[in-house]
């Protein structure tokens, strides 16, 4: 009997089943290419009636993409000094969270939940405010930028979430694991590091990459507070072409489409891992 | 008795003595006073319906549960002591668990190599000739490299035991480790467990397989809600029970 061949209609659903049973729209990155080549090329078209004294809005973006993408790389670089940052203290504060001391339990708990509950804003304006300007050090004097206090403001909410990370992956992992390293007399603190930590691993590496991407979008908040990252030299560059009023959207077009193309492959490489990690656990 | 003035542990005495040993968790009392005695080299089975206690009773052992009341001496050091120093007590005492908990980010032998290297500092070429043979003596000659869970449940477990041999640990305590396992791969399981015996280890094995405790112990313990009901040679426990709620036990398993 070859089910294969006497039943072809019936065995046809069950191959669907691993694709959806119906089309589902899926953003893809072409998607955000296509909406921003739009956004240009109209606002070229636009440009067409204008003075032939002025520049065209793709040549403002080609004259200033030098400065603008150095915006950008200044964005990037906040979000991953922020990232790092936030990811030492916070996975000293999500061990903290798991600790057998009652007191280092709740002092975790107290910093994790005020700084995860904040905005990042909010948070923001607090580095910016409270961290001094400078700092002196044994006759030293160590100054601190704005940029730096941005990274200080970014990466209190990336220590919370990844306090809260560190702490769920801990808590995942089976108890027998820690029984059966106790009963190889591992001590605590190995077991922790040989043994739990490293299975957490790529049950925090999905959602610590996700919070990367959001820190990364967040980063253009700092213009709030006068840091010259991409957002704070767009609209300088578009005063410095007089302000017209066309060129707002295809220069905040263009700072769009610079996050999108940097964050939207660590979005999908998120989802692959999710994914992998789900079929294998 | 003292701890402070004991007696330096002779093999002639017991491996591991409890005396009258009390543990609850809140209300539910799970131990009521055990007292027992294990010589070197002997194989002790545990029997008894599910809820009795046997489980607890075997983590005491290793401190995994810490006690009440009572006293136990593991090569005369007490247990029930909070200057206790546990990692060296579980470097003499290995346990094998129901659920394996084999570390699933390291291969079979990396598992066995673990604890020798870590935790007792040993050389690592040595510690790998003798993960190697253990892995021999347990009939996983060719698995080395595979992860936990690429093999089957008896071969895990086999893994397990041999992760806690590689400590050269002086008691052995199994704690339902067939309970989890296919029909077909208890038998493997125990097959390395008698190895074992027969090697002259000694061994406390809580199990619900009859027929191996009847083969492998010398002596058997019957616990029923935190006591033990009776004890002694397989032969007496098994086939003769004197007890009523022995009878009742063997009556329904066998």
């Amino acid at each position: 009997m070859n089910p294969a061949k006497t039943l072809p209609v019936l065995l046809s659903p069950r191959v669907e089943r691993l694709h959806p049973p119906f089309p589902v729209f899926r953003l893809r990155a072409w998607h955000g290419l296509a909406v921003a080549a739009i956004v240009v090329v109209a606002s070229g078209a636009a440009v067409a009636q204008g003075g032939p004294t002025q520049l065209s809005p793709i040549g403002v973006i080609m004259k200033w993409m030098p400065l603008l993408l150095s915006g950008f790389v200044f964005n990037i670089a906040i979000s991953l000094m922020a990232m790092t940052l936030g990811t030492v203290v916070g996975l000293a504060l999500g061990l903290m969270a798991v600790s057998e001391t009652m007191p280092v339990r709740k002092v975790s708990w107290a910093v994790t939940q005020f700084f995860r509950n904040s905005p990042w804003l909010v948070l923001l304006f607090f580095a910016m405010f409270l961290v001094p300007y400078e700092f002196r050090l044994l006759g030293v004097t160590v100054p601190f930028p704005d940029w730096i206090k941005a990274v200080i403001g970014f990466s209190l909410p990336v220590m919370a979430n990844v306090s809260e990370i560190v702490r769920g992956a801990i808590r995942s992992i089976p108890d027998g694991q820690w029984e059966s390293a106790e009963a190889l007399a591992f001590s605590r603190r190995q077991t922790m590091w040989m043994i739990i930590l490293p299975q957490c691993l790529r049950r925090m590496l999905p959602p610590w990459m996700n919070l990367y991407s959001l820190v990364t979008m967040a980063t253009v908040l700092a213009s709030v507070v006068g840091v010259s990252e991409m957002l704070t030299l767009t609209s300088q560059v578009h005063a410095a072409e007089g302000g017209r009023p066309e060129l707002l959207a295809p220069l905040y077009g263009f700072a769009l489409l610079c996050f999108f193309v940097y964050c939207y492959p660590i979005d999908r490489l998120t989802r692959r891992l999710e994914h992998r990690f789900q079929v294998r656990l | 008795m003292a701890p402070a003035e004991q007696p330096a542990w002779t093999p002639d005495q017991p491996i591991v003595r409890l005396r009258d040993v009390r543990k609850s968790f809140g209300s539910l009392e799970v131990l009521k006073g055990i007292t027992m005695d294990v010589a070197k080299g002997e194989a002790i089975c545990i029997i008894g319906p599910s809820g009795s206690g046997k489980s607890t009773l075997i983590r005491c052992i290793n401190a995994l549960v810490a006690i009440d009341e009572g006293s136990i001496l593991v090569e005369g050091q007490e247990v029930n002591d909070p200057k206790l120093d546990k990692l060296a007590l579980r470097r003499k005492v290995g346990m094998v668990f129901q659920q394996y908990n084999l570390f699933p980010h390291k291969t079979a032998l990396q598992n066995v190599m673990m604890a020798p290297v870590h935790v007792l500092k040993q050389d690592r070429r040595e510690v790998e000739d003798r993960a190697r043979a253990l892995m021999r003596k347990v009939r996983l000659e060719g698995k080395e490299d595979a992860y936990p869970g690429e093999l089957s449940g008896g071969q895990q477990q086999r893994v397990a035991i041999a992760r806690s041999l590689a400590m050269r640990p002086d008691i052995m305590l199994f704690d339902e480790v067939t309970a989890a396992l296919d029909p077909e791969t208890v038998k493997e399981v125990l097959q390395t467990i008698r190895q074992l015996v027969e090697d002259g280890l000694t061994c406390l094995i809580v199990t619900h397989e009859m027929g191996f405790a009847r083969e492998v112990a010398d002596h058997v313990y019957f616990t029923d809600r935190g006591v033990i009901v009776e004890h002694g040679p397989p032969r007496d426990i098994l086939s003769n029970p004197r007890e009523e709620r022995t009878k009742a036990f063997l009556e329904q398993v066998l």
